[in-house]
């Protein structure tokens, strides 16, 4: 809103004092050397994280315990604004004392959360959000190295907003169950796409792999698809568009109409179909021995016409050209 | 705790000699220009003299026009939108031709225009974020309704070559506009040396007030106002006319061209002090050599330090830099003029800019050249990049040592 744009703060007033007070004097910036772990008795873990995109970086030092698995001590370091300093400061704290795989289930929210003066209040305007996250994917990047497996392995869910930690799953379901059909409905059932933006559309902050009008877009062809799936095997006649009304009188022509003309040597085809409000006119052409046979205007038309009411519609109309 | 400004390409402190010019069009001369009444004509001899001094100022003949506007960003949108609805709508001509680095008004215009058709050629500029007259001279086809190059870019300083683009347009018979906001002040512009059909400026840029500008016409260029509404400005811009900020800009064009010495030998011997500076610390590339820049702007990019921190650590520190890396805007692409002239991944979001102006003193620069190292130490010490080792040291441009 131009009003709000206009009036609002600057940046930088949004920022929590928790945030400035770590972005000015970071508690646990610096490096651990293995020298140092090993004085701990514990093992060095170094992950760096690096967002290309937005060219922030991040590199996490860990002493781990070999033996309990806990994190005795925490620090980082970071090229990024002040955000990306506070965040990662942030996240060193809340990694110290807890286990490697208590320390993977800190998010990015976790760490906005921590940095907030009060519960209420965000600690960082909501453009700012996805420099948080660059925290939360350090965290799992060490935690792959200390445990010596893929990094993919550690995340069960493909998360579409890194903001607002929402999966791909969670977005989908959201469509099919309330039957959105914007992505302003899907920021509102989700909060994806209410930070950054980056996930909206391409073209934000960051590239990314999932963005939320191609879900839309996708979930929504497959909604269509279902209906008509369903519409199709119902028979619904009525219900049907044009096209599927098409297909159905040509469906039930090939079933059970052109088999007995075959026998005698004849044969129609569908040409057009009108549709009006009280009836349907169903355009065919005869060939082979059906055309210019005297039955074909009578007998033989009176069977087509029964048979389509019978299956599809009791307005149905049959003229042949 | 003492504050500095040093970003003047962003906007400019009111001459207070232009203040005093505006204030009596404020409380005792209000009158509308266009009333019959003594109210209205008598703010007319200080609008005159006001023209007179844009007039001067840019050393504009008579048969031109300079239309009274809000800012440069009309200004620009005028003359691209006019050519649109002059020369493109309807015509046989479907070709823009600008550069990657010009201010937003101008490259988000010529983007609207694709939109609608219009073919837009953006010329990449060099390393040092310039082009060559030759690549717009290459560019132009039959097709080619306007050009639209910057006399000086907002972030390095960097100064094109406007006189050679502005012959090679007029003997291809091409319109010629440039953005001069960066300009007026900070060097000598003449149109009658440099033969543009229009230029635009901003009197905020130039220690006048905000929220007025002007478009600089040639007489006998096309143009199609984008304002309707009446007939101020002899039908080429609507809205009644900002008689306190037209008479400001008039007096800061005048101080502008003035002290255009002073800015073109102190401003520059200042800007050069603390460039000096800044270019001792190690892995600091200064953007562009001095030759070809005004005399008030420093691009810098310090190896390991990213752009907004930096900002912050100094705006804590008093001081008003800018950058053009901030993480917050729409797209987290690097800077486009850092990206444009090729820096590194690495330096891509570091820049830093000082711009100074006329008001900058000798203290304020010993100032900046006390804290900045500090800043840049503490911020290297919290670097990931930099720890790593930082890369290929950078050096500065040859010309600057």
């Amino acid at each position: 809103m131009g009003k709000k744009d206009l009036l609002g703060g600057s940046l930088w007033d949004e920022y929590s004092q928790e945030v400035n007070r770590r972005m000015a004097e970071p508690e646990h910036r610096g490096d651990i050397t293995e020298v140092q772990a090993l004085k701990m008795g514990g093992k060095l873990i170094v992950a760096d994280y690096g967002a290309e995109s937005c060219g922030d970086a991040v590199r996490l030092f860990w002493v781990v315990d070999p033996a309990t698995d806990r994190i005795l001590d925490c620090k980082f370091k970071s090229f990024g604004c002040g955000t990306a300093i506070a965040s990662s400061d942030i996240m060193a704290e809340l990694c110290i004392g807890k286990t490697v795989d208590e320390a993977i289930k800190i998010t990015n929210i976790d760490v906005e959360y921590a940095l907030r003066d009060n519960p209420d209040t965000p600690a960082v305007p909501p453009q700012k959000m996805h420099c948080s996250v660059m925290a939360y994917d350090v965290i799992k990047r060490a935690a792959s190295i200390y445990k010596n497996v893929d990094e993919s392995t550690l995340e069960d869910e493909v998360i579409v907003c890194e903001c607002a930690r929402v999966s791909l799953g969670t977005i989908e379901e959201v469509i099919r169950l309330n039957d959105l059909k914007t992505v302003e409905g899907i920021t509102d059932y989700t909060k994806a796409g209410a930070f950054c933006k980056s996930c909206i559309q391409p073209g934000g902050h960051e590239k990314r792999e999932h963005y939320l009008v191609d879900i839309l877009k996708r979930v929504r062809a497959e909604i269509d698809a279902s209906q008509i799936r369903e519409q199709a095997t119902t028979r619904d006649f009525k219900a049907m568009s044009l096209v599927g009304k098409i297909k159905a009188i040509d469906d039930v022509l090939s079933a059970h109409v052109k088999p007995t003309l075959a026998r005698d040597g004849g044969n129609v085809e569908l040409v057009d179909i009108k549709e009006g409000e009280d009836e349907i006119l169903v355009f065919i052409q005869y060939s082979g021995a059906c055309a210019g046979c005297a039955s074909s205007g009578t007998a033989t038309l009176q069977m087509i016409l029964g048979i389509l009411r019978k299956e599809l519609d009791e307005r149905i109309m049959v003229v042949p050209v | 705790m003492q504050r500095i400004y040093m970003d003047n390409n962003a906007t400019t402190i009111v001459d207070p000699e232009v203040f005093l010019a505006m204030e009596p069009f404020f409380v005792r001369m209000y009158g509308n220009p266009n009333s019959l009444h003594s109210f209205g004509s008598e703010v007319k001899p200080s609008m005159a003299m006001a023209m007179e001094q844009l007039y001067q100022g840019i050393n504009a003949s008579d048969d031109d026009d300079i239309v009274v506007n809000s800012c440069a960003t009309e200004g620009n949108n005028t003359v691209i939108m006019g050519i649109y609805f002059h020369s493109i709508l309807g015509g046989d001509k479907n070709h823009i031709i600008t550069t990657q680095v010009e201010h937003p008004a101008v490259t988000e215009t010529c983007r609207f225009l694709e939109k609608l058709g219009v073919e837009v050629t953006y010329l990449p500029v060099n390393e040092e974020g310039v082009i060559h007259s030759d690549d717009v001279k290459n560019a132009i086809t039959d097709r080619t309704a306007l050009v639209s190059v910057m006399w000086a870019n907002n972030e390095t300083g960097m100064i094109f070559p406007v006189k050679q683009i502005a012959y090679a347009c007029k003997n291809r018979g091409v319109l010629f506009h440039t953005d001069a906001v960066q300009a007026i002040g900070k060097l000598p512009v003449n149109v009658q040396e440099v033969p543009v059909d229009y230029l635009t400026f901003s009197a905020h840029k130039f220690h006048g007030p905000k929220g007025v500008g002007g478009l600089f016409i040639r007489e006998g260029a096309p143009m199609v106002p984008l304002l309707h509404g009446g007939e101020h400005m002899g039908g080429l811009r609507s809205g009644t006319i900002n008689v306190a900020g037209l008479v400001g800009m008039g007096k800061a064009m005048e101080l502008a061209v003035g002290n255009l010495d002073y800015e073109l030998s102190e401003v520059l011997r200042l800007r050069n002090k603390l460039e000096d500076a800044i270019a001792a610390i190690p892995d600091v590339l200064v953007v562009g050599k001095r030759i070809h820049r005004t005399p008030n702007t420093t691009l810098a990019s310090v190896r390991g330090v990213e752009g907004e921190a930096l900002i912050w650590d100094l705006n804590r520190q008093g001081i008003a830099a800018s950058t053009g890396s901030a993480c917050a805007s729409e797209s987290l692409e690097a800077n486009p003029v850092m990206a444009a002239i090729g820096a590194d991944k690495d330096l891509a979001h570091t820049g830093v800019r000082f711009s100074l102006s006329r008001f900058t003193t000798e203290e304020e620069i010993d100032h900046v050249i006390e804290i900045f190292p500090r800043v840049v130490e503490r911020l290297r010490d919290i670097s990931s990049t930099y720890a790593a080792g930082g890369g290929p040291a950078c050096s500065v441009s040859p010309e600057q040592s």
